[in-house]
């Protein structure tokens, strides 16, 4: 492997990694003083273990040719993903401050034209898993054996067009598609089991043919254990995680909030959320 | 096998535009448009539903997981039993109005206009334009009022749902003519397509004795220089351009058209034809296939053959950023469109 190619190997634990994440996020939720910090905070833990753990990629050529695809589909994911990226040197720290702003490189909603490393355009719900599926069959046709990821949430999965792509994965038999579901059951109107479909999760993507596990998504050694298990796994078929996360994860005044899809912060709120993130600062 | 060729996009990460002054924050996903300095009303799409609601039992709504961004959270508050969130599935939501229609409901589906317009178009044209049902489609962030981006801003929902046959197409300037068109819009017969405006939203036609009609074209004021031919919020924004032309001795009519479809031929061509002032279409939508290009194509049906210029958005996918800002690079904010006028005389 190139000296310059990221997987795993760091000395830095996943523990430390997804701190900086949610302390990156929270920093671009000051800048704006809202936004998805709820998701960013949940989903941490994820992003950490796919950065630091599972993908290949080589921080300072975002698109080489060798690299693990990771999309993701969920656009308003965008702060804890470009959070990640932060850390994993993809995007420099010194644009936390532009985040959300005009002439940001670091919009709102993740779109592909503006970011390095934002693999496609997300924010339209549905789309992501369809994309995968496709990227996941060139990659087969040039015979490049990179997995294709996708971050996908519970919400994402009531529209049509997932299933569409479910099943199409599985058709194609895409041992080299992971999709991987943040599942913390919010979602713009409220609980996402109440809108949509309360239903084993795992048990429907195995019932469409797909190899899938389902851990918490905050449990570090859970989350590096499904990776694992799902590059691994040696059937001709796509490989899904559920991640079953905790919105606004690890800042208790926040994670007590009423609304957690959006969430607004008193700007004094913001000192006590990074001060508490502090306090818990990990080796 | 060289696959050298299979580069993607050889154009990525080109630098934003230069900064320029004060950077402004994206803010809010939903944009407000209240810092126009304006009287606002909240949610009048909610309680003038909830007010129709109380004599109407056949009044239901339904949302795809955005009751709370489209206003549809007030009716879902005060008629719960009435109310059915159908989750992030657009297409099955609009299906199931038009299955309620046929059971004899008059359902209002609520969601963003891009995932109307863009995704449940086949629904919206099968389900219930062909079999002319009376189902309501009330959608939030038209054209452009978000920053967030391609993927939230309805720039051409407009010329997408033009296309569809017996679809009334609203697209309300203010509180006012929200509060009118919802009520208009329950009684007729058809389906209909309507922009929302939603959150604070201001009050302006209350001033002028304003009184919705569908499928109407009304002139809010008359002038000599220019024919303004409006729809929207862009109908407040040509107001207030006009106020400020007035002053430089430019004098400035503005006929406002709330129903894009069908269009009211007879107004529009009555007054672009009284001759002498440069007709000026103004719309919160791309040039391509909105407000202007039926105005354009309506005259020109006519033999009416005036000088005639295009306010809007451009046929493109638009940048991200504060809406102040991406109003006045898109030249849709009062002083761009003062600005553009006065270029053009």
């Amino acid at each position: 492997m190139d000296s310059t190619t990221v997987r795993g190997g760091s000395n830095v634990s996943l523990e430390r990694r997804a701190w900086a994440i949610r302390r990156n996020a929270l920093r671009m939720g000051e800048v704006q003083g809202q936004g998805y910090i709820g998701q960013a905070l949940g989903v941490a833990d994820v992003l950490a273990v796919s950065y630091f753990h599972a993908l290949t990629y080589r921080a300072a050529d975002p698109e080489w040719e060798g690299r693990d695809r990771f999309l993701l589909s969920i656009g308003h994911y965008a702060i804890a993903l470009y959070a990640a990226m932060i850390e994993a040197g993809i995007l420099p720290e010194d644009e936390i401050p532009t985040y959300g702003m005009d002439d940001s490189r670091m919009p709102m909603s993740g779109m592909a034209a503006y970011t390095p490393g934002m693999e496609i355009t997300g924010g339209s719900l549905g789309h992501g898993l369809g994309i995968a599926v496709g990227m996941a069959l060139g990659l087969k046709r040039k015979n490049n054996a990179a997995f294709v990821y996708n971050l996908l949430s519970d919400g994402e999965l009531g529209e049509g067009s997932t299933w569409e792509a479910v099943m199409s994965a599985v058709q194609w038999k895409l041992d080299n598609l992971i999709a991987i579901v943040d599942f913390n059951n919010q979602q713009a109107d409220g609980p996402t089991r109440d809108a949509l479909a309360q239903v084993p999760e795992a048990g429907r993507w195995q019932a469409f043919g797909w190899f899938a596990q389902e851990v918490d998504g905050n449990d570090m050694t859970a989350v590096v254990a499904a990776f694992d298990a799902a590059r691994n796994h040696d059937a001709a078929q796509p490989r899904v995680i559920i991640c079953n996360t905790k919105m606004c994860n690890g800042i208790p005044f926040l994670e007590d909030r009423e609304i957690t899809h959006f969430v607004r912060v008193e700007p004094e709120e913001w000192a006590s959320a990074l001060r508490i993130l502090e306090e818990k600062k990990p080796q | 096998m060289n696959h050298q060729h299979l580069s993607r996009r050889a154009s990525k990460y080109t630098p934003r535009r230069a900064p320029k002054g004060e950077r402004l924050a994206t803010s809010a996903m939903i944009a407000s448009l209240d810092s126009e300095g304006r009287d606002t009303v909240a949610a009048p799409f909610g309680h003038a539903l909830v007010d129709l609601a109380k004599t109407r039992d056949d009044i239901v709504g339904l949302t795809a997981d955005l009751s709370k961004y489209t206003d549809l959270h007030i009716f879902a508050k005060a008629y719960p039993d009435r109310f059915y969130q159908m989750g992030m599935a657009e297409a099955v939501m609009i299906s199931a109005a038009a299955g309620l229609a046929r059971e004899g409901f008059t359902p209002f589906a609520t969601t963003y206009a891009v995932f109307a317009a863009r995704r449940a178009y086949d629904f919206i044209i099968m389900a219930i334009a062909e079999e002319n049902l009376p189902v309501k489609i009330v959608c939030a962030l038209p054209g452009l009022t978000t920053g967030y981006g391609p993927s939230h801003q309805a720039t051409e929902d407009l010329a997408i749902m033009r296309g569809m046959p017996n679809l009334t197409i609203i697209d309300p300037c203010d509180a006012t003519e929200i509060d009118q068109a919802t009520r208009a819009i329950a009684d007729h017969p058809s389906p209909v397509y309507m922009r929302l405006l939603r959150g604070q939203v201001p009050n302006v036609l209350g001033e002028y004795g304003y009184q919705f009609k569908l499928g109407r074209a009304q002139i809010l004021r008359d002038g000599r220089d220019v024919l303004f031919v409006s729809s929207g919020f862009m109908t407040m924004r040509v107001l207030d351009a006009a106020a400020r032309l007035q002053r430089d001795g430019v004098d400035c009519a503005v006929l406002h058209v709330p129903t894009i479809k069908p269009l009211d031929v007879e107004t529009i061509v009555a007054e672009a034809s009284k001759g002498g002032r440069l007709v000026v279409a103004s719309e919160n939508h791309s040039v391509t296939g909105g407000l202007g290009e039926a105005v354009a194509a309506t005259l020109m049906r006519a033999g009416v053959h005036v000088p005639f210029r295009q306010i809007g958005l451009p046929d493109a996918f638009l940048d991200a950023g504060a809406l102040p800002t991406l109003h006045d690079q898109y030249g849709i904010s009062v002083d761009a469109v003062t600005a553009s006028v006065k270029s053009w005389l």
